[in-house]
């Protein structure tokens, strides 16, 4: 099952800034909802997101419970150099999601 | 006399209603969900926020340092559809230079039962700072997004938007 | 002699009450899409943005997967969905001629998975049943919807038509009253749509999940205070059916997202 979507252009000019869509799939459970019988239901949320490129951190960002469900980020980056983008969500409940892109910078 | 019981009689069922009938009809719906929780042993809990919250959580990010309105455009929309899901961009003014770059962008909420909407962390290889999310809203309210730069300054903008439909404040 | 006397003259005076009609004229066909925000619509537009997308994604990986004591994919007898079933959405639900019964897409899928694939049936808004559902109906995406009824199948489309113009519930409201007679006006705060069922299974805010057609109808039942049918009924097929077949010509946006 995919649960982590990112959009990235497959190339770039050197210099060139590259626009990033990311999309994770989560609940993302406020912590605010109660049952029925009106037992809360615990709140369980991817809390960061990061970037990385060719292993530098080029973006991230902490998620609250006001992030909508299957929370979907955009952002750029600058075309460095040709190399793997890492992207890499974590939340509650040992929460792991990631995806990988290659960028081919001439 | 007709008594008013005559006068409250419905017109047959085979017949459709009247515009009147419809718009009482549609008004009870509509009166209905704009009605708060039903109350029962324990107080309802209003969950939303203040503007004292909001300010509260914008001093603590920024250390106390002074945040000067400007170069911080916050896009939301006016009215929104659903306050689950709320498209929400910030594009802050700066050369995103390794001298002179955003080091991260905090947005906030009067309303929400919490301030803090998300953080991002940024800097020059950014190339722009211009980041995009979408946001639950529980309540009509201001949004309000803050720029921390690479000389230390605090910048800020807001933005108003209209909800109908809220989110986080319904129990179910 | 009196009382033809009397029934004549009841209805020299009933008022003439407006038809509720369910037919409006293709030109005049609206989408919900077009009543969305600019935001909304954008994050319908881009694949990318929408949240269904994960249901598209996972519903191409379980059409390739063998399942089912015949150890079968869809695949083997289908081939690539994006030939084999382009159209077939735009056309459900469809009268089984064999079976005698009208079956919407998720109960054709079903039928499949149990007759060809010896798999168990998938339970409605399940995520697996939705990512098939959403994967199969996003192959017509683009294409009109195309709902011929023949003689074996206009009583179904009648008795969906009459399910629509029924006042159900404790409001006491049809589904006419509000989508025929007052599509575009506003209840509480929000545009009332022709509802047109162009985008399903689709990505719903207020759901903040996919779903499909019949758990909206049945919200909207819950929301007249009456007792929805139960899915896969054949009132909700029927009503399914009917809402298609009024909506025929319109494009299929599966999958769709809306407020």
């Amino acid at each position: 099952m995919s649960n982590a979507l990112v959009t990235v252009p497959a190339t770039a000019k050197r210099g060139e800034i590259v626009e990033i869509k990311t999309l994770v799939s989560h609940n993302m459970e406020t912590g605010y909802r109660r049952t029925e019988r009106g037992a809360p239901i615990q709140r369980d949320i991817v809390r960061t997101f990061s970037c990385t490129y060719n292993g530098v951190e080029v973006f991230s960002a902490e998620l609250h419970p006001a992030i909508s469900a299957n929370p979907y980020i955009a952002f750029s980056t600058r075309a460095t150099e040709t190399g793997q983008l890492v992207f890499t969500w974590k939340g509650d409940n040992g929460f792991v999601a990631t995806s990988t892109a290659t960028l081919t910078v001439s | 006399m007709k008594s008013a019981k005559n006068k409250r009689m419905k017109t047959p069922q085979a017949a459709s209603p009247t515009r009147r009938h419809f718009l009482a009809a549609a008004a009870s719906v509509a009166a209905a969900a704009a009605l708060p929780p039903p109350v029962f042993a324990q107080a309802t809990r209003d969950l939303r926020g203040t503007e004292k919250d909001m300010l509260a959580a914008i001093a603590k990010a920024s250390g106390g340092r002074p945040v000067t309105t400007g170069r911080v455009k916050l896009d939301v929309p006016p009215l929104v559809d659903n306050g689950n899901t709320v498209a929400l961009s910030v594009t802050v003014d700066s050369p995103m230079t390794a001298a002179d770059h955003v080091k991260a962008i905090h947005v906030f909420s009067e309303r929400n039962p919490e301030p803090v909407v998300m953080s991002f962390h940024l800097g020059p290889r950014a190339g722009r700072a211009q980041v995009a999310t979408r946001v639950r809203l529980a309540d009509t309210q201001t949004l309000v997004a803050v720029a921390q730069m690479s000389d230390g300054s605090f910048w800020s903008g807001s933005a108003p938007t209209v909800v109908t439909i809220a989110s986080c404040l319904e129990d179910i | 002699m009196r009382a033809a006397l009397l029934a004549a003259l009841l209805l020299a005076y009933a008022p003439a009450w407006p038809q509720p009609t369910a037919d409006q004229p293709p030109a005049g066909r609206r989408s919900g899409y077009e009543a969305m925000s600019r935001e909304t619509r954008a994050m319908q537009d881009d694949d990318a943005a929408n949240p269904a997308t994960f249901s598209v994604l996972d519903g191409a990986a379980a059409w390739g997967r063998k399942t089912g004591s015949a150890d079968r994919a869809c695949s083997a007898c289908h081939g690539e969905a994006q030939a084999s079933m382009k159209g077939v959405a735009a056309r459900y639900p469809a009268f089984d001629a064999a079976r005698g019964r009208l079956f919407n897409l998720e109960q054709r899928i079903n039928a499949c998975r149990v007759e060809n694939q010896g798999a168990r049936a998938l339970s409605y808004e399940s995520r697996e049943l939705l990512a098939l559902t959403t994967f199969v109906a996003r192959q017509s995406r683009g294409m009109p919807i195309n709902i011929v009824p023949n003689e074996r199948s206009q009583p179904h489309l009648d008795a969906g038509r009459a399910l629509y113009e029924r006042k159900l519930g404790q409001v006491d409201l049809s589904c006419a009253q509000c989508h025929d007679q007052n599509a575009g006006r506003h209840l509480a705060g929000n545009p009332i749509p022709q509802a047109h069922p162009t985008g399903y299974p689709l990505y719903r805010l207020e759901w903040q999940s996919v779903g499909s057609l019949q758990r909206r109808l049945r919200n909207c039942m819950s929301g007249l205070r009456a007792e929805a049918y139960e899915f896969g009924s054949p009132e909700l097929v029927g009503l399914e059916y009917f809402l298609m077949w009024r909506a025929r010509g319109m494009q299929v946006e599966t999958p769709a997202v809306r407020p």
